[in-house]
């Protein structure tokens, strides 16, 4: 890995256009792609993509949040950001996997689950919740990968895991770190300086017991070369779908909800 | 300020002043003003307009569950730095100090009525009830005793989200809390949430919408995102019922909005309906 840069170097790299996408990840990873619409309730969110291919020949579930390459695309999937519908579209996805017994792979990429009248309305919060308590009980193994951006709960609704990694340069957080600086110091202009203490970096994930991986990209981030990060993606998928699938699925639920209940810090 | 204290103490030791009235509450909501002695007999209820003011965890306690049968978890529990955020615990101890609470949730057993239950109560006084560690953690485990027990959880909600000085943290308390609920509700545990002023962000998109039975007081708050996030993001001024508890009725995420004085009334039967009425805490 090169030299160690600071989140808000980090930020600039996922911010780059031209950074890789769901999109371009998928047929260089997957084969076998058969993409599935509708939450079966209200409608099809664009924000989020789910579908059934094959890793390795093995019938996989793929849950991914979506960004646009162009403004064109990112209109058509809202920048990624979520409507209740999304949220919904993935957990039917997740519970037909269950049903058929396929590993689930989500792909985390959104700035938030979207902040709107009809997000309100159709019940933002609950969808969120919903997800998070469903996928901790989802009875088949459910892997998890942050490509770029991780916002909040938006980013927890497909990523209640088995095992949670980080694309190097990717982050995970509450909040931007505009609108931290905003909320805590009233000031959006110190973006930079809350990136630096708000601890959202991949190295931070895996120190405060979030993620177990780091999935390293190429020279100065995975624009440069789609080729060799698609293919370090695949390697890490190739290694730990069949070791989760390995473990007896109540040792792996157990597992799984150790891994959220430990995290915390405080005395009694 | 302190003129005007020392003028009101002259004026009463003198007992020259034959205007002296009772202390007011002015009602934030209708502006219209009655006595204070009234506004707290009713356990801060507007006896105008009915709005409902917010409740500390003790109050709520009190007006809730029967005489001294209170016990409760976890009492001192308090929150580190987990990602070391500056003078995140100089605010705490000052909060502490104010609001003698240790965080932003209670938690404990109880009875209702005399059916027991776990109880848990949010208190916006101390950080606006948002969720860190030791709220995650506090409720993860009052879920975890009422499984183990075959015990209702009934949840007061009030709180403005994440805990921010946690980062990330704080946000896998949502994946702590609603693991725990969702392990209580397959052993087929009973949990009510009552949602209070306000309900919002990641409290809202974890363990307060996963209730069996989704009460809500009036007109209280109830909401994932902000106001004024969402106005920012529309460019247009938001009704004025947006995300009131009556809005989320209507669009179907609130069983029933109660009032305060028939809260611990409606929770009686609803436990009983269930069956929840001869065990023992």
């Amino acid at each position: 890995m090169e030299e160690k840069k600071t989140a808000w170097e980090r930020l600039q790299i996922i911010h780059t256009k031209g950074r890789p996408t769901i999109r371009d990840y998928i047929p260089l990873i997957f084969t076998d792609f058969y993409e599935m619409h509708g939450d079966r309730l209200c409608g099809d969110d664009k924000a989020i993509i789910g579908g059934i291919a094959r890793l390795d020949n093995r019938p996989v579930t793929i849950i991914a949040e979506v960004k646009g390459r162009d403004l064109n695309e990112n209109k058509a999937c809202n920048f990624a950001m979520p409507h209740p519908e999304g949220y919904r579209k993935a957990l039917r996805l997740a519970k037909q996997a269950e049903k058929f017994h396929r590993p689930v792979i989500c792909f985390i990429d959104t700035p938030g689950a979207f902040c709107g009248v009809a997000a309100e309305e159709r019940g933002q919060g609950e969808a969120i919740a919903k997800n998070i308590a469903e996928f901790m009980t989802l009875r088949t193994p459910v892997i998890s990968i942050v490509l770029g951006e991780g916002g909040s709960g938006g980013a927890l609704a497909l990523g209640v895991c088995d095992e949670l990694a980080m694309l190097e340069n990717a982050e995970y957080s509450i909040l931007s770190p505009q609108g931290f600086a905003s909320i805590l110091w009233k000031d959006a202009s110190r973006a930079e300086e809350a990136s630096g203490v708000m601890r959202i970096t991949a190295e931070d994930m895996v120190q405060l017991g979030v993620a177990e991986t780091i999935i390293e990209e190429p020279l100065g981030g995975a624009h440069n070369d789609l080729d060799k990060i698609s293919e370090n993606i695949k390697e890490y998928l190739s290694h730990k779908i069949p070791e989760k699938c390995q473990i007896d699925i109540d040792v792996l639920l157990k597992e799984r909800y150790t891994k959220f209940r430990k995290i915390g810090a405080f005395i009694e | 300020m302190f003129e005007d204290f020392f003028d009101v103490v002259k004026k009463r030791f003198n007992g020259s002043d034959d205007d002296y009235k009772p202390p007011m509450f002015k009602c934030p909501r209708c502006q219209d003003t009655s006595p204070l002695s009234r506004y707290e007999e009713l356990h801060r209820v507007c006896p105008k307009c009915n709005y409902h003011g917010r409740l500390s965890a003790r109050e709520r306690i009190s007006i809730t569950v029967d005489k001294e049968s209170f016990k409760e978890f976890d009492k001192d529990m308090k929150s580190l730095n987990p990602i070391d955020f500056p003078d995140y615990e100089i605010k705490q101890e000052e909060l502490r100090e104010a609001t003698e609470l240790n965080d932003a949730v209670v938690t404990g057993t109880a009875t209702i009525k005399g059916s027991p239950v776990v109880i848990g109560i949010m208190d916006s006084r101390y950080m606006m009830g948002s969720m860190g560690s030791v709220v995650g953690e506090k409720i993860a485990r009052a879920f975890e005793y009422a499984t183990e027990n075959c015990l209702p959880v009934v949840m007061f909600t009030a709180s403005g989200g994440a805990r921010m000085q946690e980062g990330i943290v704080s946000l896998m308390q949502m994946a702590k809390t609603s693991g725990a609920v969702k392990l209580h509700s397959d052993a087929g545990g009973l949990y009510i949430t009552v949602m209070t002023d306000p309900t919002t962000g990641g409290v809202t998109a974890s363990f307060a919408s996963l209730g069996d039975i989704i009460i809500a007081e009036p007109k209280v708050l109830i909401g994932f995102a902000g106001r004024r996030v969402i106005e920012g993001t529309i460019r247009q001024r938001l009704p004025e019922d947006f995300q009131l508890a009556e809005f989320m009725h209507d669009k179907g995420f609130v069983d029933m909005i109660v009032e305060r004085r028939k809260m611990r009334s409606v929770l009686s039967h609803l436990l009983k309906l269930h069956g929840y009425d001869k065990k023992e805490a």
